[in-house]
Formats: structure tokens, C-alpha cells, sequence
């Protein structure tokens, strides 16, 4: 029986300035040179990060009253639309919502230039927005119209409020037709021209605790430069294993997370709006979770490396659009970082969207937080569904 | 001597001189076309790798000639600012100006491979390449 420990002892050693903690880089060297046994008995916490376009997210925001008071149908921030189907002054701006005047792919392929998660980047790094709003007008709230600025000072609460983040992992998109295809992955070449990846592998958060053993509600995470917290599954939260062809398992897919944290806290070097030439704007999210190493077998999983993670290689000209199921075969993370992949017999060249560099920043930090106390532990007042829960996608049918 | 890439800028009156011809005829120049475009207003543009010991010679005909003259590394710029080191823009370029270092996975730019095809500008998620003209 190997070593046990509870969050209440990691934090007391975090308080005391005594915690041992690493990356998930940094461990998984740690446990080649001394093995499992001994690297948790001495590992406190192990820090993941990632930093990719993660479309599913966007803020609640709350303007505050004018005077006379205005309900607001309907706002604009910088001329995206924000949705305001809630209370007066309170709107949600969406990452991917993209300007009122954007040509979308009238003109293919459209650039999206700014858009919700634009708005959310000006916003953290103190620019002034447009605010223009209209309403119908009522008795309690008479102004029908507002055209105003402000900044991320000015507002009561700027609330990040992602519900789908941190994927577990994710298709590597290639495309075999022959002509090139605009994606959410990318711009993809003909006939096997490129294949495009997004995680960061051996320091992305989920595939470090594949069990949801740690990662629960009430996680205390790194978001957006600031601190954050896991609040419930993200949605589409299908957690399970990838199996090769003779059943081994070689990574795992299909979780996420819903996460939020204090706008005002965070920075625009780990919020970046995005665009996807010919697809649309999005918000390119840092995030970070630590991993309690409460037990040897929770340590085995955080230390998993590039080349024991995989990523299923999908069609994105045919397969993906029409539901067809199915991959063209798994492919290591050290593979797809080498620079180059096989697939069906061609040499294919990779590239990552999610940036690496800023996923080990994004570790190295809340390693610094941590190590310096300033960071503690949120035990989760109750833990996300992992692979034995079964839980499978549903389909929408066409009634 | 590697040779110099520059970009020439040429304007309507400008773009139909055979300036190819005066280059190697007149200063014994070696000229790569590497790109050459003229656009509905006759306005051109044309990138060349250029060698010879009359080199700077040509330059000054070729401004002489009104044509503007910038080395290509000026043109295509990196913002540090913007750029998140996805790597995205490593799988487009076809001079490999843009290409990962391993193991570190940081995106490199050598400027001085660029064709100023421009794919990056528009496959940049972040929009970290930029055109200067």
C-alpha cells in the first residue's frame, strides 16, 4: 500500500511553504528515474495546463443603471451582439458571436475578424467598448435607447463563464478530398496536405486524471491569469477511454468542463480572441488544474507522457460533417509533435493550434502560486462523472 | 554572397519596363523571380532574389527607374505581442520561414526564407503576421 494523503494535509503543506510540487512535464522524468512508489511519496501536487480556442465560452456582464433606468433588449459590445434574454443590464457576450456587419463567408473564406471573444480580450486588457443598447421601454424602465463606452472597471460583475473548456483531447483533423477546407481546426490542404491537432498532450489538464479521481466541482483552477474554479461537467461531457485495434487503452477522450472565474482578475495574454479563416471568431482560453497526488494510482495517470497519449487522425471533408463515424487510425502526442504523422500510408505534416509554450506557462505558474502559498487546494464538494459513468453522446434526429 | 531577397513595388506608369532585361544586361545581375504580380490597377509587385557585384548598381536604377525597393524581411512581420507560439501558420508556409523548434514547440521566423505568399497573415488565428508596406 502505497502512500495516502487527503486535501486538508496538502494544504496544510502549502501554508506551511513545504508543498513538493511539479509540472506534468517535470513529473513524468521524476517517475522514469525513481518510479512511481517514490515520486509519490514525495509529490504533493502535480500542475497541468493548456491554452487553446475554446469556443464554448464567453461573460456574464452587468452594466449598472442610467438614469432614466433601461431594460436592454437588446446590446451590442463593439457591435457584436451580447445576449440579454435575462435581468435588465445583465448580458452574456458569447466568444463566438462575430460583428453585426461581418460578411461571414459571403466572401469565402471570411476572415472573422472580431468578435465576442475580441471583445472579452479588449475588455481584460482595460480598452473601452462601444455599449449600444435598445429596449421597448416599460414603466419601471423608461429609456429606450443608449449609446455609450466603458470598460471592464466600469461594470458591477464581468464574470467568465465557460461551459464547455479544457477538452480532454481531440481529433487530429486532416482532410482527404481534393480541395482545401476552412474548419474549426484549421485550414486543411488537399489530399492529406497537413493535419492540424489542439491539446497539449502530457500537460493537458484531463487526460492527467482520466478518472475525474481529483477534478470535481469546487476545483480551485488557473483561468485566464486568474483564479477560477470548476463548477459542474463542461457540456458534451462524454468522458472514456481510447482503445487501439486490440483493445489496450492509449489515452482517454471525450470530457470537459464548465468553469468560471472573475474577469476582472484576468489577463490578455491568456485570453486571446481568435479567428478561423472561413469558420469564425473564438477565444483562445489559458487554463491550468492542479492534481492533488492523493495516491500512487492517481500519480500514475498525472504522469503520463506524449508518447503513451493518443489522438484519433478524422476526416474533415467527408466524416466529420455527415456524423460518419470512425478514424483513420491513433497517433501518438509524440508523434504529432515530432512534426510529422503517417496516415493511410502518406507522410503528412502537423501542426498544433493549441500553443504549447503557453501550456507549460500556464503550468510553471500555478506551480509558482502554489509553491508560494498564495494557491490552495479546492476539495470538490462533489466529483465529475468519469469513464465507468458510460455516458454517451446523443444524436439530434430530424422529426 | 547569399543573395538579396528585396521586394519591388512598381506603380501604373512603372510596371511595363522591362526591368529583368536592364538588370542582367546592364549590371550582370542573377535574378530568381520569386513572385511577380500586377493587380486591375496595373499596380505591381514583384519579389526577387538578386546577386551579382553590381548589385547595389541595379538597386539604384531600379530607383532611378521609380521603382520603391524594401528587403522582403521588412514586409512579413512578427508581432510578439499577438503571437500565442500555437504553431498554426508552420503548416502553411511553404518556405519554411515559419517552422517549430523542438522540443521547445516555440514558432521561429526567419524572415529571410519568406516568398511574401502571405498565407500566414490570414491563417494566424491571432493575426500575429503583419504586412508592412
Amino acid at each position: 500500500m502505497g502512500v495516502e494523503r487527503t486535501y486538508a494535509e496538502i494544504n496544510a503543506r502549502i501554508k506551511a511553504g513545504k508543498a513538493v510540487v511539479l509540472t506534468a512535464e517535470e513529473v513524468i522524468g521524476k517517475v522514469r528515474e525513481q518510479g512511481l512508489t517514490k515520486t509519490a511519496a514525495e509529490v504533493d501536487v502535480v500542475t497541468t495546463g493548456t491554452f487553446g480556442p475554446m469556443c464554448s465560452s464567453g461573460a456574464f456582464l452587468n452594466f449598472g443603471h442610467s438614469s432614466p433606468r433601461m431594460r436592454m433588449t437588446k446590446v451590442w459590445l463593439n457591435n457584436v451582439p451580447a445576449y440579454t434574454g435575462i435581468a435588465a443590464v445583465d448580458a452574456y457576450i458569447g466568444a463566438t458571436e462575430i460583428s453585426e456587419d461581418d460578411p461571414t463567408n459571403s466572401n469565402f473564406p471570411g476572415e472573422f475578424r472580431y468578435g465576442g471573444g475580441h471583445v472579452i480580450e479588449d475588455l481584460v486588457a482595460g480598452k473601452a467598448i462601444k455599449l449600444e443598447a435598445i429596449s421597448y421601454g416599460t414603466d419601471c424602465y423608461p429609456r429606450k435607447e443608449i449609446a455609450t463606452t466603458l470598460s471592464l472597471q466600469d461594470l458591477n460583475e464581468a464574470i467568465l463563464f465557460n461551459p464547455r473548456n479544457a477538452y480532454q483531447n481531440y481529433n487530429c483533423a486532416v482532410n482527404l478530398s481534393d480541395k482545401t477546407i476552412h474548419t474549426y481546426m484549421g485550414t486543411l490542404k488537399p489530399h492529406l496536405g497537413n493535419a492540424n491537432y489542439s491539446t497539449s498532450g502530457q500537460l493537458s489538464p484531463l487526460m492527467k486524471d482520466p478518472n475525474f479521481a481529483t477534478i470535481g466541482i469546487g476545483t480551485r483552477i488557473f483561468l485566464g491569469g486568474g483564479v477560477g474554479y470548476v463548477v459542474w461537467n463542461g457540456t458534451q461531457h462524454f468522458p472514456g477511454w481510447l482503445k487501439d485495434e486490440q483493445g489496450n487503452v492509449v489515452g482517454s477522450a471525450g470530457g470537459t468542463l464548465s468553469v468560471l472565474g472573475d474577469l476582472k482578475q484576468m489577463k490578455p495574454q491568456w485570453l486571446r480572441g481568435a479567428s478561423f479563416q472561413g469558420y469564425g471568431a473564438t477565444l483562445n482560453v489559458g487554463l491550468g488544474i492542479p492534481i492533488p497526488i492523493l495516491n500512487e494510482e492517481i500519480l500514475r495517470f498525472a504522469a503520463l507522457s506524449d508518447e503513451e497519449l493518443h489522438a484519433p487522425v478524422v476526416d474533415y471533408s467527408e466524416n466529420y460533417p455527415n456524423r460518419i463515424g470512425g478514424n483513420l487510425g491513433l497517433v501518438s502526442y509524440a508523434q504529432l509533435k515530432s512534426g510529422k504523422i503517417t496516415v493511410e500510408g502518406k507522410e503528412v505534416p502537423t501542426a498544433p493550434l493549441s500553443s504549447y509554450p503557453k501550456a507549460r506557462e500556464i503550468a510553471a505558474m500555478l506551480k509558482e502560486w502554489i509553491q508560494k502559498g498564495d494557491f490552495l487546494l479546492g476539495e470538490p464538494s462533489q466529483l465529475l462523472p468519469g469513464p465507468s459513468a458510460g455516458l454517451s453522446g446523443k444524436t439530434l434526429e430530424i422529426r | 554572397m547569399a543573395p538579396h531577397k528585396i521586394v519591388l513595388r512598381f506603380t501604373a506608369t512603372t510596371s511595363d519596363q522591362p526591368i529583368i532585361y536592364h538588370l542582367v544586361k546592364d549590371y550582370d545581375l542573377v535574378v530568381n523571380i520569386v513572385k511577380a504580380k500586377i493587380n486591375p490597377h496595373l499596380e505591381g509587385t514583384m519579389v526577387l532574389d538578386l546577386i551579382g557585384e553590381k548589385y547595389e548598381e541595379g538597386i539604384e536604377y531600379l530607383r532611378g527607374q521609380g521603382i520603391t525597393v524594401h528587403p522582403l524581411t521588412q514586409e512579413v512581420v512578427r508581432n510578439y505581442d499577438r503571437c500565442t507560439n500555437c504553431g498554426a501558420c508552420t503548416g502553411h508556409c511553404p518556405a519554411d520561414a515559419l517552422y517549430m523548434e523542438r522540443p521547445s514547440m516555440e514558432v521561429q521566423f526567419n524572415g529571410d526564407r519568406c516568398v511574401l505568399c502571405l498565407q500566414c497573415v490570414k491563417i494566424c488565428p491571432v493575426r500575429a503576421m503583419e504586412v508592412r508596406i
